[in-house]
């Protein structure tokens, strides 16, 4: 190889990695930010417009679940909240016709349902699980919710917050989980009970939800208060 | 490439524009989609940050408790739109405007055969304007690859919407696989295709202008080379 050729290889590469080095640094800038922003918005319309609210997530056959189901968070699972079935009430809010709280036992008598499905992480990992819990769908017609209303948002004792589009909330598929592979939600998993949603990803699965609210405005997310884009459908 | 035997080599503007758009795009999923994968990495390796893209992740960590990986995936779920068009553009114009079948075809296993050891030996005879089996078969390879890519992705992206699909990779995480294996041959690509540019840089030269050859006004930029195209 002569040497002009292999200074040109050289190059080539350095330019390469210059590339990326300054590519690391363009996803700081406010401007990019912005525009990538502009377009996980965009992205919440498609995924709006393609979410077909007849469309099952596939289930699977019990001995594919997991019985020690990953915990995650950004915190310790020792750090989870501890609720005392005694005092917990389910708050409601927004747009709904009967905002009595509800206690653990109240929510324990709903018509409940199992499903073996497989959760999704947006990192990448996944897990099959067996839930049982009420439909979203029959608990907020049963609190009067108006289900005409755009979204449905929900508090959690931990501190963390998320909301779904009213499609997604009556979806069938859309618990609000009480058991865990037959076990009454452990407390790191959510107790008294958490949303799934296996048409959503993960973290659009809130545990430990203490406030429920019906609204026509985009409720925010904890995650997507960070970058992740919004409706993460799956 | 449309022009045989005149010494001119000419790429259509809008091969030009879809290569472009396609480079700067394949850039942004491979270096967004590496910061991806560390987040939850599939073998025991992980992609070493700076060649990642996601932005700074000791700041991120700060200031959202996430290591870039949100930032990521907004450059990934951007990327893709700007993939899917430019990739749209290079097939529906190579299919319609004949480049296809005029530059990518005939090739038979024969004929890769015969280039691919005389290439090995340095000894591939270069015609100005043809491209040679070799060449034919890494355009065929690196095509089908993005399409498993794209394809793989929506799978990933939306694997209850597009169902059916999902199953055809054998599950979410074999099209997770799947989308890494091809995006490890679209990298062997690259590297292929890179240095043999380095190697004639008049074919960059003719990707951006469309034309080298026997154009005055490039024999002062880069000097003719025997060799001809590259892929």
């Amino acid at each position: 190889m002569s040497l002009v050729r292999r200074n040109m290889l050289q190059r080539g590469f350095s330019l390469g990695a210059l590339t990326l080095l300054t590519g690391c640094d363009i996803s700081d800038n406010d401007v990019v930010q912005s525009w990538l922003a502009r377009v996980s918005r965009w992205n919440d319309r498609v995924e709006e417009a393609i979410f077909n609210p007849d469309k099952l997530a596939p289930t699977f056959p019990e001995a594919q679940a997991v019985r020690n189901f990953r915990y995650n968070a950004w915190y310790g699972a020792n750090l989870a909240p501890d609720l005392d079935p005694a005092d917990y009430r389910l708050l409601l809010s927004g747009k709904i016709a009967n905002k009595t709280p509800w206690t653990v036992d109240q929510l324990h008598a709903l018509p409940q349902e199992t499903q073996i499905t497989r959760h999704i992480c947006v990192e990448g990992w996944s897990m099959i699980g067996k839930w049982t819990g009420a439909p979203l769908s029959v608990f907020l017609n049963r609190i009067g919710a108006d289900t005409t209303a755009r979204y449905v948002g929900f508090e959690c004792a931990d501190g963390y917050y998320e909301g779904i589009d009213m499609p997604t909330a009556l979806h069938p598929q859309t618990l609000m989980a009480f058991k865990l592979a037959d076990e009454i939600l452990p407390r790191a998993h959510g107790f008294p009970f958490k949303l799934r949603i296996p048409t959503k990803l993960g973290f659009k699965n809130p545990k430990f939800v203490t406030t429920i609210y019906v609204t026509d405005k985009m409720p925010r997310g904890y995650w997507s208060d960070r970058g992740y884009n919004w409706f993460s459908g799956s | 490439m449309s022009q045989h035997g005149t010494g001119v080599q000419k790429h259509a503007l809008p091969v030009r524009i879809a290569h472009w758009m396609m480079a700067l795009s394949i850039l942004i999923m491979i270096g967004s989609g590496w910061r991806i994968y560390n987040a939850s990495p599939i073998f025991s390796f992980s992609f070493p940050v700076w060649m990642t893209l996601g932005g700074n992740v000791r700041e991120s960590l700060a200031w959202h408790g996430d290591p870039g990986v949100a930032t990521a995936i907004a450059w990934h779920l951007a990327g893709m739109w700007l993939l899917g068009a430019s990739f749209l553009l290079f097939v529906l114009w190579g299919i319609f405007s004949g480049h296809f079948w005029r530059d990518f075809l005939p090739v038979t296993p024969r004929s890769f055969l015969r280039d691919f050891i005389a290439a090995a030996l340095f000894r591939l005879e270069h015609t100005l304007g043809r491209y040679n089996a070799v060449q034919k078969v890494f355009y065929w390879g690196v095509l089908a690859l993005i399409t498993v890519m794209i394809v793989s992705g929506i799978a990933i992206w939306k694997p209850v919407q597009t169902y059916p699909l999902l199953a055809l990779f054998g599950g979410f995480q074999t099209a997770r696989l799947v989308h890494f294996l091809a995006m490890s041959g679209i990298v062997a690509f690259l590297c292929v295709h890179l240095a043999l540019v380095a190697l004639v840089p008049s074919t960059l030269i003719a990707m951006i202008t469309g034309r080298f050859g026997r154009e005055p006004t490039l024999h002062s930029v880069v000097p003719p080379r025997p060799a001809g195209d590259v892929p």
